[in-house]
């Protein structure tokens, strides 16, 4: 997903350069072309990033009426799922491409610096945390939270919980996505490397390494204690299944996706999980599900990607694929370009989600949390989310404009938007 | 410490600031909407205990059982005083066992011993909170549960779980809801009813009831919210153990 896609793919205003960049484009991509898969840019994948984006800062904030929203009221999955998956999928597309220009170790070398930016992101954002923190430890002292307020303790010992975090063991509340992404970034060169040589095979390995994972209980360990909230070594699925999709699944999955048998496992699937869903809200219904059901499938587990949400990813991803098609004249639609444009710029919309959901937080604090004020805190921010990838887009168009050949190299991981 | 980022904040919420009703001059009500407290599972040897005229409660839980240098103004207090104004004739014994900084597994491993001191009707475990704050595994958090409601039935008494507290100042350093989860899939479990501290709290917090945001140093919001819950948990357990006042005779 270079911006270049970008601009061939959404035709912005200013449209009159386009034709030049887009033949600059497609020069660039002319190699990719033994790629098992070479394409338009897939808008759907910004739409659908960008969904993810605006879901996970909802989940975010405390929970309000657009809580009410977001996909994991209905269903087992949520916008993590399909933020993992997308990512694998974009970032195998780019630099699955970059490997076969420009070889292993300068492929490397790129991903190497995305994750690095993403390290940097990380640690920024939890610079914010710690101030946020820093401030609520010493203005707030509700003696009915005495028992909560022992969290702050760790602030007695900033060299330890600074290093801690620096090596990403400690990681506030929140702050999760990124560390799995740096660690599953670092892990790409390994995979596209597999892919290059036998894509089924990786995805195999994959799913061993997922079930050997359950199997024996591997994890991450965390600061103080316990273990990283999302396992990369269970997450890893997501993104090389994204992976493997990218560079050619896709296409060789395309006549199941189409069956009717599979459409109906699909529908079946969601209607069950969204009345298991339904039983968490509304207790009295709890009883209507078979005690041996309960037992077998409670806890649904997020640490490790478990089996029941993995299959519902699979199941929306489906039927989203099967009626929506890839050209959709909606997703030229200017309503839709808001999603699209934060899609396209994941890294910086997803750090700036996080940062706007500490301010959320902030300002509900101080103000006073009422439903309207919850509701004009999400918009706000889904506004502001909105304008700053306008801008970045904007500005990445201009800049683009006067040194076309430079950034059609040079922006490859740039905006590779992998995250 | 204070970053730029804040003044910036102040500013933003200085224009925002027009927004009325701080929760200190609403109306002192803690209704809790029914659905809050509906429970299916039943508590039939409080039923017991109310139709014979003696019930006894042990209260384990942490330290958001109690409220530091009040303890008579926490929800145990306020729950017995609560049952015994709709239940004059009932003759409620109550104590509480606080274990402080305890993860549900270090807690569990004392119920035995309490259970054949205090030989309760009904135990109200109170937990989760020390387990999120120490992000223990929630699989070993709903394990260490488990186990400890199957000692207490064991032991004879009827169970209630209670879930952590609504803290909205924490939501960003505690990640509670996965151990809310594990207790509500406890429950369901072993067919205990479950007390949604967590939801009413939240509840109130939105209807306007309390602000939970508050940077009161006093005590007097603390009284409040207890006395609430003291007073939502009574009504529970009654409804739980299909106890209403006409029932006793």
């Amino acid at each position: 997903m270079t911006s270049i896609d970008q601009v061939a793919g959404t035709a912005p205003a200013g449209a009159v350069d386009a034709p030049a960049v887009a033949t600059a484009a497609r020069g660039a991509r002319a190699p990719a072309i033994s790629l098992p898969v070479i394409g338009e840019r897939e808008l759907r994948l910004d739409l659908f990033r960008g969904l993810a984006l605006w879901l996970i800062f909802i989940d975010h904030l405390p929970p309000s009426l657009l809580t009410w929203f977001t996909i994991r009221n209905y269903g087992f999955s949520d916008a993590t799922e399909i933020f993992i998956f997308i990512s694998g999928y974009t970032a195998a597309f780019v630099y699955g491409r970059a490997m076969l220009e420009s070889g292993f170790v300068v492929s490397t070398a790129r991903i190497l610096r995305r994750a690095w930016q993403i390290y940097v992101a990380h640690v920024f954002l939890f610079t914010i945390f710690l101030a946020e923190i820093s401030y609520v430890a010493n203005s707030f002292e509700n003696p009915l939270y005495t028992e909560e307020m022992g969290i702050m303790d760790f602030l007695k010992q900033p060299d330890v919980t600074i290093f801690q975090a620096l090596i990403l063991r400690f990681r506030p509340v929140n702050m999760d996505v990124l560390p799995l992404y740096i660690v599953l970034m670092l892990s790409l060169p390994g995979i596209l490397a597999l892919m290059r040589w036998k894509p089924d095979v990786t995805l195999m390995l994959s799913v061993l390494l997922y079930a050997v994972t359950w199997r024996y209980d591997l994890y991450f360990s965390a600061y103080p204690n316990g273990y990283w909230t999302f396992n990369p070594l269970a997450w890893q699925l997501l993104f090389v299944f994204g992976a493997w999709c990218a560079l050619g699944g896709a296409r060789r999955m395309s006549q199941i996706i189409a069956s009717r048998v599979t459409l109906w496992i699909c529908v079946v699937y969601l209607a069950a999980a969204f009345y298991v869903t339904l039983t968490w809200y509304v207790p009295a219904m709890s009883h209507m599900l078979p005690k041996r059901l309960e037992l077998w499938m409670y806890p649904i587990d997020k640490t490790d990607l478990d089996v029941l949400r993995f299959a519902h990813f699979l199941a929306l991803a489906a039927i989203t694929v099967r009626f929506l098609p890839r050209d959709w004249p909606g997703l030229k639609s200017p309503w839709l370009k808001p999603l699209i444009l934060c899609g396209q710029h994941s890294l910086e919309i997803f750090c700036l989600g996080v940062f706007l959901a500490f301010a959320g937080h902030f300002i509900l604090a101080e103000v006073g949390g009422g439903a309207a004020m919850h509701a004009l805190v999400s918009l706000c921010g889904i506004i502001i989310m909105s304008a700053v990838a306008w801008l970045i887009s904007w500005y990445k168009h201009v800049a683009d404009k006067s040194a076309p050949r430079k950034a059609a190299v040079g922006n490859a991981d740039m905006a590779g938007g992998s995250l | 410490m204070r970053p730029r980022l804040f003044l910036v904040l102040s500013c933003l919420v200085a224009a925002l600031a027009a927004q009325p009703l701080r929760a200190e001059d609403a109306p002192q009500s803690c209704e809790v909407p029914d659905n809050l407290l509906a429970t299916v599972s039943v508590l039939p040897k409080v039923a017991d205990a109310i139709k014979r005229g003696k019930l006894d409660i042990l209260v384990v839980g942490s330290r958001s059982s109690t409220i530091v240098s009040s303890d008579a103004s926490a929800y145990p207090a306020r729950l017995q005083a609560a049952l015994q104004a709709v239940l004059p004739k009932l003759a409620v014994n109550l104590s509480v066992e606080i274990q402080v900084k305890k993860t549900a597994e270090e807690a569990g491993s004392t119920l035995p011993k309490l259970m054949e001191v205090k030989r309760p009707t009904l135990v109200i475990w109170q937990t989760g909170t020390v387990d999120a704050m120490r992000s223990i595994d929630p699989d070993d958090f709903r394990s260490a549960v488990s186990e400890g409601v199957v000692a207490l039935q064991k032991a004879g008494a009827d169970v209630i779980l209670i879930n952590p507290q609504y803290s909205p100042r924490t939501e960003t350093m505690i990640s509670v809801p996965p151990y809310i989860d594990n207790l509500r899939a406890v429950a369901q479990e072993h067919d205990i009813p479950l007390f949604d501290r967590f939801a009413i709290m939240h509840q109130w917090n939105d209807q306007g009831d309390f602000d939970l945001f508050s940077t009161t140093h006093g005590i007097d919001l603390a009284k409040r919210v207890h006395d609430c819950l003291g007073r939502a948990l009574s009504k529970f357990i009654i409804d739980a153990a299909h106890a209403g006042p006409t029932q006793q005779n």
